[in-house]
């Protein structure tokens, strides 16, 4: 005869993880996919300029940055407050840039160096003293595709 | 297991970054060769669109002082110059691939600086003449394709570029208002 004794408590048993790695797994894979290498450590305050007009750099890895702007404020008492060049890791001058360019163009395959692009990320408030210095810099270096990066906005208003 | 994969995500999540990079692209002239003789061949006065930008950021469009707000258009109606004005870019006949026989214009951009011109306004000013070149090659492609210049393949974008070619020179700053 049946017996409808309870023996011993009842438990909920735990909700399985055998599952949670691949689950996690799935994001990880996702964020190698989407995502790319952070590569610099940004040494200078760069508020980019807005523009309407931007096209999206799509092959990051033909591109090499070039920042200019002013010193993070931590930074100030060691370089002031003068708009700097900063190439890789480093504040660097004007005559590095040629070296810096060989150097990156070194970096990529022979066949792509030709379609080397250098991205100048520059402060909106920089003048363009400096930038002109950096331009005539690149054309000496022969890297002449060059993109000014902005943040694309659908209607540009001028600050003065 | 997870944990070695939280780990593994955990990595990437912080040595990675997502954002994409856009810009106005441009190409630099190369540096000229004091060897090869120069191309003493000027262009033509009225097919050049001359706009400086000075130290105090204000906006000069072939000499007299412009208002931010109207280059675009001014560019504009430069480039397109529908009536055919003596003062406005000359066009020429020229056979391209799509379109045949057209009148292609001779206009050029000069666009010059001065040291103490802010970045932020100076790619602001770039910004409106490469809008205008666009909104130009955006309404030929519509008529001619019946599709906007974005969506058209890459020999139909050269041949929509051929039509309104209008380089957009950066002049050599001059030195001058420097501290």
């Amino acid at each position: 005869m049946a017996r409808f004794v309870k023996t011993g408590k009842k438990t909920i048993s735990a909700i399985s993880t055998a599952s949670l790695p691949d689950i996690v797994f799935i994001i990880l894979f996702f964020f190698m996919a989407v995502t790319t290498m952070r590569e610099t450590d940004v040494l200078v305050t760069v508020r980019i300029p807005e523009a309407t007009e931007g096209k999206i750099l799509e092959k990051k890895s033909l591109a090499s940055f070039i920042f200019i702007g002013e010193p993070l404020e931590n930074l100030q008492g060691l370089y002031g407050t003068e708009p700097k060049i900063q190439l890789n890791d480093t504040f660097k001058e004007i005559a590095d840039i040629q070296d810096f360019i060989a150097q990156e163009r070194e970096q990529l395959n022979e066949a792509d160096r030709t379609k080397m692009i250098v991205v100048l990320k520059i402060d909106r408030d920089a003048r363009m003293g400096i930038v002109t210095e950096v331009k005539q810099a690149l054309r000496r270096a022969s890297a002449l595709k060059i993109m000014y990066a902005d943040t694309n906005v659908e209607k540009l208003t001028l600050q003065q | 297991m997870a944990d070695i994969a939280f780990l593994l995500l955990i990595f990437f999540l912080s040595v990675t970054s997502m954002d994409t990079d856009t810009g106005l692209m441009r190409q630099l002239p190369a540096i000229p060769d004091s060897n090869v003789p120069q191309d003493v061949n000027k262009i033509n006065d009225r097919n050049i669109l001359e706009v400086k930008v000075n130290k105090d950021n204000l906006l000069l469009v072939e000499g007299s002082l412009t208002d931010f707000n109207q280059l675009r258009q001014l560019t504009f109606d430069f480039i397109a110059n529908t009536e055919g004005l003596p003062n406005m870019p000359e066009k020429e006949m020229v056979n391209l691939p799509y379109f045949g026989d057209v009148a292609v214009t001779k206009a050029v951009i000069s666009l010059q600086n001065d040291i103490g011109t802010k970045y932020g306004v100076y790619i602001a000013v770039q910004n409106e003449l490469i809008a205008a070149r666009s909104a130009l090659r955006n309404n030929i492609s519509r008529e001619q394709f019946g599709v906007p210049y974005d969506k058209l393949d890459e020999d139909k974008k050269g041949a929509v570029d051929d039509y309104y070619k209008v380089p957009i020179s950066e002049a050599e700053p001059k030195r001058i208002g420097e501290k």
